[in-house]
């Protein structure tokens, strides 16, 4: 009988040697004569396991890791193609704790499949959505959107029902649906693990969007850092394209859906909606005034959807169940699941996907163990660089985006960066600065010139230097940005830049009484 | 530095291959960049000529990119997380190792142009911090050792 064994190809997982190891199981089998079929799954995204090698036995998958090369030859001693015992067993993969605690709805399929094999995701439930979506009135499918309360979940949260129906009710011979995958949010890794390793979703949710809407054309705007993510999306596009999911007269239907990926070029303000269709129009990311809304004047001046990976990568799965099954999970107006990223220093890091309304607590302790380091946690930072850092009195907060609003942080796209006490908090917070000034487009003066400023005040407390002047001053300043641009670059920056000052005086050299405004 | 014929003529290829792509200069720096290893600034008049842009317009754009460079770089690209997760596992100590143990700062190449040293915000693998990237390839929970290898692998690979 042949035994057949997974060995990821994520690129976390290859980052800590999955192709080392699959070149040595594969090595060792021939060397045994043992008929053995070999699967490159995506991650399951418990990456403190990784690369976490699997099994397939009537009972069903059996995990072992982390696995290193040099644990292969005594896996086959102890017989694991056979699902026998060894020191790096950790049983049944779908028991282990961590994935079981876990609600994965647009995960569903991440780390079971391989992710180039179109017939592999037919198999576990793909493009149900979007054959239920062809048999419906484009009004019908936006309404389904809006109704599971989908949020965007790049960040920003706006409602990607009501996107769409402006771009629905917009009047044009051309629209466009534009996927941001410009994942440059430190601390989040949600769209590239979709990207890699279930691509078929993404583009799934792309063709009904363009279904939805009347859009006939479609772009992937990629984040260069992912050259992994790049190979496996267009070879994905081909196959899709193939089997007609992609191209004219989709599944025999009148419908038609072009989809492209367009390589990024590092700046991290191309995440920024406007500034991302900038770019794809082949010019400098500048951010744009809106109104115009990019529902109604988009790419090339034409309504154009622009939505985050895992917005859309959401779709499938609304179209399949329906609206009422993913809004019933979450709380409040923060209806469904949140692919939550555990990043930095803890102890387990990796892919939490779970309804709204985990607490952060849960999340670090629970999940991840506490630190990697065994210090107390001493302070996380949310949703990316320019969500605020969070002290420990605040990690009983549920993940809502209302609630974490309240407090002047944000959910934004679910990353979660933890810093162990260690950490000094204002050498991150002029970091905040000094990542603001690298990456300002330069169109506000407060973003452009307040960054760099910013830092210069902070080096100026942390140095004794009128202290209380500066601090007034840096307060005043994080206003002028906030109020003064016209994107969240400049206009968040200062979050986690006065959340350090507020929370950790301290480590501005400065008494708590001082810090106050 | 000027430009070689065969620099120019691969340049020209490009140019006319991406002319009725919409948002042509993207993918077309991309193509030029990863053909030649970098945007020389001398591919300017040729790309002004076939698109109707002006130079300035080119070199606005190029220089608005991080990933896009002017200048030819080490025959190796090792790209060091700045971010917050990898500075949260140690990733000044990592930046400061790559800076003193190659004797360049960032955007620098060593003399033996094996590497060159690049900052990177964020490379989407901080479940396994800090990271570096060496030219496609990641590489998660980077300790001064593993910088050693990667140094010496590209010595073995020149």
């Amino acid at each position: 009988m042949t035994s057949k064994i997974y060995i990821p190809i994520d690129s976390t997982a290859l980052s800590l040697g999955a192709e080392e190891v699959y070149r040595a199981i594969l090595l060792e089998s021939k060397n045994r004569n043992l008929e053995i079929e070999i699967v490159r799954n995506g991650s399951r995204g418990l990456f403190f396991l990784e690369p976490l090698v699997e099994v397939e036995t009537n009972k069903g998958r059996l995990a072992y890791g982390p696995v290193d090369v040099s644990d292969v030859p005594s896996l086959f001693d102890s017989e694991f193609f056979l699902g026998k015992s060894h020191e790096l067993s950790l049983g049944l993969t779908e028991e282990i704790d961590w994935l079981k605690k876990q609600e994965r709805l647009t995960y569903a399929r991440v780390g079971i499949t391989d992710p180039i094999d179109i017939i592999d995701y037919e198999k576990y439930d793909g493009f149900k959505g979007l054959k239920n979506a062809i048999k419906l009135d484009p009004q019908l499918i936006v309404k389904e959107v809006t109704d599971s309360g989908l949020r965007g979940r790049g960040g920003a949260a706006f409602p990607t029902g009501i996107k769409w129906q402006t771009v629905l009710d917009t009047p044009s011979e051309k629209k466009y649906i534009v996927c941001n995958a410009d994942e440059g949010d430190s601390g989040t890794y949600s769209d590239r693990m979709i990207m890699e390793n279930d691509p078929f979703v993404l583009i799934e949710g792309m063709i009904i969007a363009g279904i939805a809407v009347g859009a006939d054309k479609g772009y992937i705007y990629l984040r260069s850092e992912y050259p992994h993510a790049l190979a496996v999306l267009n070879k994905a596009i081909n196959i899709a394209k193939e089997k007609n999911y992609l191209g004219n007269n989709i599944l025999g239907t009148n419908y038609n859906f072009e989809l492209e990926v367009t390589r990024a070029a590092g700046a991290y303000i191309c995440g920024e909606e406007t500034s991302l269709l900038e770019s794809l129009e082949g010019k400098r990311g500048m951010v744009r005034y809106k109104p115009p809304l990019p529902a109604i004047e988009g790419l090339y001046g034409k309504p154009t959807v622009v939505n985050n990976v895992i917005s859309l990568a959401t779709v499938p799965i609304i179209m399949d169940k329906g609206a009422a099954y993913y809004a019933d999970f979450g709380v409040g107006r923060s209806k469904g699941t949140l692919p939550i990223q555990l990043a930095g220093n803890l102890k387990k890091t990796g892919l939490i996907e779970k309804a709204f309304g985990i607490t952060l607590k849960e999340l670090l302790y629970d999940f991840g163990g506490g630190s990697a380091t065994g210090k107390p946690i001493k302070a996380v930072q949310v949703g990316g660089p320019l969500g605020a850092f969070l002290p420990e009195a605040q990690f009983d907060i549920p993940l809502d985006y209302e609630k974490f609003s309240e407090i002047k942080a944000v959910v934004g796209h679910g990353g979660i960066v933890a810093f162990d006490s260690s950490a000094d908090m204002s050498k991150l917070a002029r970091y905040s600065f000094e990542f603001c000034a690298i990456e300002s487009c330069g169109k506000c003066t407060p973003c452009r010139i307040g960054s760099t400023r910013g830092m210069e005040v902070i080096d100026k407390i942390k140095s004794g230097k009128e202290q209380e002047k500066n601090i007034k001053l840096l307060r005043d300043l994080g206003d002028t940005m906030v109020d003064g641009s016209l994107c969240a670059m400049g206009g968040m920056t200062p979050f986690p830049v006065i959340s350090a000052l507020n929370f950790f005086p301290q480590d501005f050299g400065v008494e708590k009484k001082e810090t106050s405004a | 530095m000027t430009l070689t014929e065969i620099q120019i003529k691969k340049i020209e290829q490009h140019v006319s291959a991406f002319k009725d792509t919409p948002g042509a200069l993207l993918p077309l720096m991309h193509a030029i960049q990863d053909d030649l290893g970098y945007v020389p600034e001398d591919s300017y008049p040729i790309i002004s000529k076939a698109y109707n842009l002006s130079i300035a317009e080119i070199h606005g754009f190029v220089t608005f990119y991080h990933h896009f460079r002017t200048h030819p770089v080490g025959k190796n690209i090792l790209q060091v997380c700045r971010a917050e997760s990898c500075q949260a596992m140690g990733g000044d100590e990592i930046e400061m190792y790559c800076k003193n143990t190659l004797g360049i700062d960032y955007h620098q190449t060593t003399d033996d142009n094996a590497i060159t040293l690049e900052p990177i915000y964020c490379l989407g693998n901080c479940a396994c911090s800090p990271a570096v990237m060496i030219n496609d390839n990641v590489i998660g929970r980077v300790s001064k050792k593993k910088i050693d290898d990667i140094i010496q692998m590209t010595k073995e690979k020149s």
